[in-house]
């Protein structure tokens, strides 16, 4: 199956500073794909090169096997951005702005799917406002619109949720939920790691424009993601008790709490049999895994910023 | 999802719109502002001073300065039109809207610059209608005079796109008119003939590529002028083929448009 969007050795400088290097990965059609990393990891110039909005130094992107460069209008008709910074017209209105959306992709305006995206994105009272009148909030709903008015079958939402309350959040992953059930792929970056863990299939975790990391996010989260045995003790303990010293046991709660590192699923009863056997009483326990941020801040601390 | 059939030419169109309605949108700024301004030239020039000069036989200086006036609004509103649109599209960074989609670099040219050259012949054909009431012009060689106003916006709808791709805040694009095309508009015969200049201003006149555009122009409706119309549309129509072809390399290339 061709690849929604597959990227071949993609590298972007300015002057000495490499800002991407080397990057490789493939989408498939009807994935949500997360691409993450702290600020300045590359995310967004690989988004605006994909887009267009940035030029190439080397390597390749092909949306649905069109080259962007060589065949950039069919690339550009199959693909829509919403970009992180809010971009807009403040001369034209919500509806007039739209519809010069749909004619620079070169389809003619389908009334009843700009409708539809009105009424889910909650447009509709603010139609006939020009840009500069809207709130954060709106201006960000509009660039959603603007972004799928031709309806394209790969989107690439770029922190389509930074700076915007919880209400718009909820409904914004309920249609990109929806319009990816009807076929969407979907590319997202997001700081919002919850997010990504809840939304996205696979992952791609950026650092100083290199991957580190790209597999599915379940695969990731059991790969990198260990379990902690947490146990409510009485009586509180002064002091960790010979018998689970040395096995990354942590006091905590003044000394009415111990987390234990979990490193095999069989752990669990060894592990209440020794509490039993040093005279512990476990009033309450509980497995905690570690989630997409404790991963991601493993997998991005302490990693040397390469030459460019 | 379901894609619509794919129409090469509506990128074009649609941009071509969007300019349209953008410039009338703010019409008071960039059509009545114009007017009201060629309007005060004709008063002064037709109906006060006009009357006492004379600087070429057989006609007012209303008709001789008419011609000058006409242009002057195609060439300023043409160069504003472009220059300030594409500027403010990069200065507040909606330009991005356009460069992720198909819309191609002649696309983007042919749209600015019909859209420009609609303002810039619409303020000049209004300025002609207001110096009806000044004057009457013989309009002798009437498709050449046509020409050379549609080669006169099309230089300066370039020139426009030029200006705002290389101009990095307000200040550096306000250059542009205040201290090119300005100067080069005053000094070009617009309210004199080049011929009545003493040397060396004379021959250095010459070097002034609006002196061909106004001169052609004045030549095409009164009859008469400095050069040969042949010498004019030469000039006009080299000058318009380089600044487009500059134009162009700077918005294929992408380098002022695209990070």
């Amino acid at each position: 199956m061709t690849p929604a969007l597959a990227i071949t050795g993609l590298q972007k400088s300015y002057g000495r500073d490499a800002v991407v290097k080397n990057l490789c990965l493939e989408i498939q059609p009807g994935e949500i794909f997360g691409l993450l990393g702290p600020n300045g990891a590359g995310k967004s110039t690989t988004i605006n090169m994909i887009a267009g909005v940035t030029r190439i130094d080397q390597g390749r992107i092909e949306v649905f096997g069109h080259d962007n460069q060589s065949d950039y209008v069919t690339a550009r008709r199959l693909t829509g951005v919403m970009h992180q910074e809010i971009v807009i017209d403040n001369f034209f209105t919500i509806d007039q702005a739209l519809r010069f959306h749909s004619g620079y992709y070169g389809v003619r305006d389908d009334k009843a799917w700009r409708q539809k995206l009105i009424e889910r994105l909650g447009l509709g009272p603010h139609l006939h406002k020009v840009m500069i009148k809207l709130s954060g909030g709106l201006k960000r709903r509009f660039m959603i619109a603007k972004a799928l008015i031709h309806r394209p079958p790969l989107l690439i939402l770029d922190e389509p949720t930074a700076g915007v309350d919880v209400e718009l959040r909820h409904t914004l992953w309920e249609f990109v939920r929806e319009i990816n059930a009807d076929g969407t792929t979907i590319l997202l970056t997001t700081h919002y790691l919850e997010e990504a863990e809840e939304m996205c299939g696979r992952l791609a975790i950026m650092h100083h424009g290199e991957l580190i990391a790209m597999e599915p996010t379940a695969a990731l989260l059991e790969r990198m993601g260990g379990r902690d045995l947490v146990v409510q003790i009485d009586p509180p303990l002064s002091q960790l008790p010979a018998a689970l010293q040395g096995r990354g046991a942590q006091l905590s709660a003044e000394g009415r709490q111990l987390t234990i590192a979990l490193r095999e699923k069989s752990n669990v009863a060894e592990l209440l049999a020794l509490l039993s056997s040093a005279g512990l009483t476990v009033t309450d326990l509980e497995t905690r895994r570690a989630g997409l941020e404790e991963i991601f801040l493993q997998l991005t601390a302490g990693k040397p910023r390469g030459g460019a | 999802m379901n894609q619509r059939p794919y129409l090469p030419w509506l990128p074009f169109y649609t941009l071509l719109q969007k300019e349209v309605r953008r410039f009338l949108r703010v019409g008071s700024q960039t059509l009545i502002t114009p007017i009201i301004t060629a309007a005060l030239y004709l008063f002064v020039f037709g109906a006060t001073l006009g009357e006492r000069i004379s600087v070429l036989p057989d006609f007012s200086y209303a008709q001789f300065v008419i011609p000058g006036l006409i242009l002057m609004g195609v060439i300023n509103n043409s160069f504003a039109n472009c220059s300030s649109s594409l500027f403010m599209s990069r200065y507040l960074g909606n330009i991005v809207d356009l460069l992720v989609t198909p819309v191609s670099p002649r696309q983007l040219i042919l749209a600015y610059t019909l859209a420009a050259m609609l303002r810039g012949l619409a303020v000049g054909g209004v300025t002609w209608l207001i110096s009806l009431g000044f004057a009457q012009l013989p309009w002798v060689y009437p498709g050449a005079a046509l020409a050379m106003a549609v080669i006169a916006s099309f230089l300066f709808a370039q020139f426009g796109l030029i200006a705002a791709l290389y101009a990095s805040n307000f200040d550096a694009l306000s250059m542009y008119s205040n201290f090119i095309i300005l100067p080069l508009i005053y000094l070009g015969g617009v309210f004199y003939p080049i011929s009545i200049l003493p040397a060396p201003w004379n021959t250095l006149s010459h070097l002034n590529p609006l002196f061909y555009l106004i001169d052609g122009f004045r030549h095409a409706i009164l009859g008469v002028g400095d050069l040969p119309l042949s010498t004019a549309f030469g000039v006009a129509a080299l000058s318009a083929a380089a600044l487009f072809a500059w134009a162009a390399l700077l918005i294929t290339r992408g380098g002022r448009l695209r990070t």
